[in-house]
């Protein structure tokens, strides 16, 4: 138990912290920490923000963790809330060299979320903004009933992460052309049109226009584009389709750069720790904490010791660059610091591997490629470093979802969806997409279709609402 | 920038959206029972409170890859080569050694439910009723029982409770002075259990399990049997205080074995139904007697019966009935084969032409594992209750 003691020394040592994490050339939101019993911990963490809607798979993921931290399996030390001013929460039980590290590395998280490239857009009132949602949503419930809303809810979730993440970019209307713009100034008076009465039309072929987002096609944002053109939907589940839309464009950069967020983070949290006046006692468990943060796990690749271990080796590399270095790309040296905070600032876990996974890194890390051989052995099959780090990419790319997009919303002149996988080689597992195409079907009201490839062969997958079919 | 502590005591969002989760797989199992029913993690889980079953739809269905055939990477420690092998797919006992996203088998699109065995057994016994019950309990006999349930300062040394006197004492040390231990025994920190008297009405119940042995029943015909016998002791163990079963095997000659032997001796030869109804209606004239006892013989066989014992299998099967609430005559067929291979001597047909008391008899067809739900909703079904 906290106590009022217990939390001033913490905010003692949250201050020092802080100071270093400036020092250092940090420079995150204000940050509130909280100390919060286990129960809420695993709360927070298994629906990813606080209060949000209700839905069965939170509870879900709620029960695993919980039951995985009765059982002594796993534990969250820290959950961390991109907003501004952010969230950090520390668990009650938590020993105090535990909380110094958890503030250290959401420190590093929270200045992540602040200079990111890919967070520049993200709303940081999203607590507010799920916390509106949750509570349209439980009106909806309470007009249609719980089950119907749960009933539709699955089958939006079923597509959730189909979403443009660089939905900003490609806006919503094209933007104007310099002539456009030019020729729209000085703009004309609102009635200056009944000058006109009699003249010949002007100009009879107004500029070719583009369409605007949601009627271009091939559209990637599967739910934007069903949301705004499904035949079938009502307006509160347009409504909920875009309110799950909003909150998945939250979530969506935080899946980007899963390594090298927790890469950053693990980073500052050990250079903070080793500024931080520590006694011997303390020190072992601090060591012992990180090493258990950032080890490898057996087989599997554990993203904060990926992300880490190449922060640190980019560190290095432009800290002392080679002969060659400095020749052929003009490495002075001594930039190392200054080079890590631009990663921080421009890459994603896409870009951060390819462009800094190395083969001296592969080679020291043991990254291989393995896969099923014979449907029988998980075999190691490719251990040459660029094949490696292609396939790592690969797998990232899209934050490890298949790529799929909508070719036609009007297929057979009968409005009809027609989605197509990108597939690059990766095939989808053919009995969930069936179950996802029924959901689909829900959602759209009229049949649909994926095309995609098995066993190397183009397939078509088609649901009518009563059965499926293929070709 | 602040440290707080904050007061979260009605937080209960998780636990609330735990349980609409809880809902799903309820309503699940519901639509599944069928499957669930012959499992084998529930028939053969030996006393344990919870088992894990496969339920269909109730993941969380998403476009994903199929895990098994795509490229992963992984990290090794230091000495892996191109062709070490890693883990076998279906190697459940040396473990996947780290294979990746382990627990998405494509092409299961089934979902590991805990499920707890009371739990499941309040779902299926839902519309199960328990046929002919009334008379029965009525006569059942008052027995005697004495409890111990109560705890007082005084009472006979025989029944000291030791466990208490030494918490008493101990309570007792740290009130007064010399800490929290054990010692010093006063008279005050003597602890007695005391005892009532309960007057009960107890209502039995017996299952005379009768299963055919000949060499055509196979390992699928009695894991049907098994289950079947395991919700119907499970199932009546609601109802009544005491449930007996009594196993009875039976080829050309009937014997009682013992549940072991029961479920998994095999014997070869042929068969003669009335052996083993002769041997059941020994049994109950001499240990069971019906005034104060519930019968349920239930036969499984697969109804090969010699044809020149037909005559004497029914007139013991009507005797049978007559003694007993309820008789129940299961015919299994081959795994798979339902339908077609319905052989027309079997003794199914026969019973249904003949049998002169058919109200207190049930006779089911058992050909697949999904039948055993069904065949336990006939054969408790609602026809008790207007009896």
């Amino acid at each position: 138990m906290a106590d009022d003691r217990e939390i001033k020394d913490l905010e003692r040592a949250l201050e020092q912290i802080w100071e270093i994490a400036a020092r250092l050339g940090l420079d995150p939101f204000p940050t509130r920490f909280e100390i919060v019993p286990a129960t809420v911990m695993y709360e927070i963490g298994s629906y990813a923000l606080p209060g949000r809607y209700s839905h069965w798979t939170f509870g879900k993921a709620y029960h695993r963790m919980k039951t995985m931290y009765d059982f002594g399996l796993s534990k969250i030390y820290e959950v961390v809330i991109n907003t501004n001013p952010s969230y950090g929460f520390l668990l009650e039980t938590n020993s105090p060299i535990q909380n110094k590290l958890v503030m250290a590395h959401v420190l590093g998280h929270v200045d992540f979320f602040k200079h990111n490239a890919y967070f520049s857009k993200t709303n940081r009132r999203m607590v507010e903004s799920v916390s509106s949602h949750a509570g349209r949503m439980s009106e909806y419930e309470f007009k249609y009933g719980r089950k119907t809303v749960e009933e539709f809810l699955d089958a939006v979730l079923s597509i959730e992460e189909h979403i443009d993440p660089n939905f900003f970019i490609k806006q919503e209307r094209p933007p104007q052309t310099e002539e456009q713009r030019a020729a729209g100034l000085p703009k004309e008076g609102r009635y200056d049109d009944l000058w006109k009465i009699g003249e010949p039309v002007a100009s009879p072929t107004p500029p070719a226009r583009e369409l605007p987002r949601g009627e271009r096609l091939p559209e990637k944002d599967l739910l934007y584009y069903i949301m705004r053109n499904s035949p079938a939907l009502t307006d509160w589940q347009r409504d909920a389709m875009g309110m799950i839309r909003e909150e998945m464009e939250y979530f969506v950069p935080q899946m980007q750069t899963k390594t090298l967020n927790e890469g950053w983070a693990s980073y500052w949290h050990s250079r903070i720790m080793r500024e931080l006046e520590l006694t011997d006692t303390e020190s072992i468990e601090f060591a012992e904490l990180h090493a258990g943060v950032v080890s490898p796990h057996k087989g599997q690749l554990n993203p904060y010791y990926l992300g880490y271990k190449i922060l640190e080796d980019i560190e290095r590399r432009w800290d002392n660059p080679t002969a060659a270095e400095r020749e052929q790309f003009g490495r002075k040296g001594g930039e190392g610091r200054e080079k890590i905070f631009e990663v921080r600032e421009l890459d994603n876990d896409v870009s951060f591997l390819r462009n800094y996974l190395t083969e001296e890194l592969c080679e020291e890390l043991d990254l291989f490629v393995y896969e099923l051989v014979e449907e029988e052995e998980w075999t190691v099959t490719e251990k040459r470093w660029e094949r490696v780090r292609d396939q790592l990419v690969s797998n990232l790319t899209n934050f490890g979802f298949p790529y799929i997009v909508v070719a036609d919303g009007d297929y057979n002149r009968n409005r009809e969806l027609y989605l197509k996988h990108q597939s690059e080689g990766a095939e989808l597992d053919a009995n969930y997409a069936r179950k996802v195409l029924e959901y689909v079907f829900r959602l759209w009201g009229r049949p649909v279709h994926l095309e995609t490839t098995a066993d190397g062969e183009q397939v078509v997958m088609r649901y009518n609402g009563e059965e499926h079919e293929e070709d | 920038m602040s440290v707080q502590r904050n007061d979260w005591s009605l937080q209960r969002k998780g636990i609330i959206d735990q349980e609409r989760h809880k809902d799903r797989v309820r309503e699940a199992i519901r639509k599944n029972l069928g499957s669930i029913v012959s499992n084998e993690a529930i028939i053969l889980s030996d006393g344990k409170r919870s088992v894990k079953v496969p339920i269909r739809s109730l993941d969380e269905y998403k476009f994903r890859f199929d895990h098994r055939k795509r490229k992963h990477v992984g990290q090794g420690d230091g000495k892996t080569r191109v062709g070490d092998v890693l883990g076998r797919e279906d190697g459940r006992g040396q473990g996947k050694g780290g294979s990746g996203p382990a627990g998405q088998d494509a092409g299961a699109d089934y979902y590991e439910a805990e499920v707890n065995i009371d739990e499941l057994a309040a779902l299926i016994f839902e519309d199960l009723r328990l046929p002919f019950l009334e008379e029965k309990a009525k006569q059942a006999v008052p027995a005697k029982t004495t409890r111990f349930n109560e705890i007082r300062r005084t009472g006979v040394m025989a029944n000291l409770d030791k466990r208490r006197l030494i918490f008493e004492n101990i309570k007792r040390n740290a009130r007064t002075s010399s800490g929290a231990k054990f010692g010093n025994v006063k008279k005050e920190d003597l602890r007695f259990k005391s005892w009532e008297e309960d007057n009960r009405y107890e209502s039995n119940a017996v299952v005379l399990a009768l299963m055919d042995v000949s060499g055509s029943m196979g390992e699928f015909k009695k894991y049907i049997a098994r289950s079947f016998f395991f919700w119907m002791v499970r199932f009546l163990r609601t109802k009544y205080d005491n449930v007996e079963i009594v196993f009875i095997s039976h080829h050309t000659e009937a014997k009682e074995v013992t549940e072991e032997q029961f479920f998994t001796q095999g014997e070869s030869g042929g068969t003669v139904v009335s052996s083993a109804y002769q041997l059941a209606l020994e049994i109950i004239r001499a240990r069971y007697n019906p005034r104060d006892w519930n019968v349920y013989p239930f036969h499984f066989s697969d109804g090969d019966n010699y044809y020149s014992d037909n005559e004497e299998a029914v007139r013991l099967a009507d005797e049978l009935i007559g003694t007993c609430n309820l008789f129940g005559y299961g015919e299994i067929g081959e795994e798979g084969t339902s339908g077609y291979r319905r052989s027309s001597g079997a003794l199914l047909s026969i019973f249904k032409d003949r049998l002169h008391r058919k109200e207190r008899f049930v006779g089911v067809r058992i050909d697949e594992r999904e039948d055993v739900y069904p065949a336990l909703k006939q054969f408790f079904g609602q026809r008790g209750v207007e009896a």
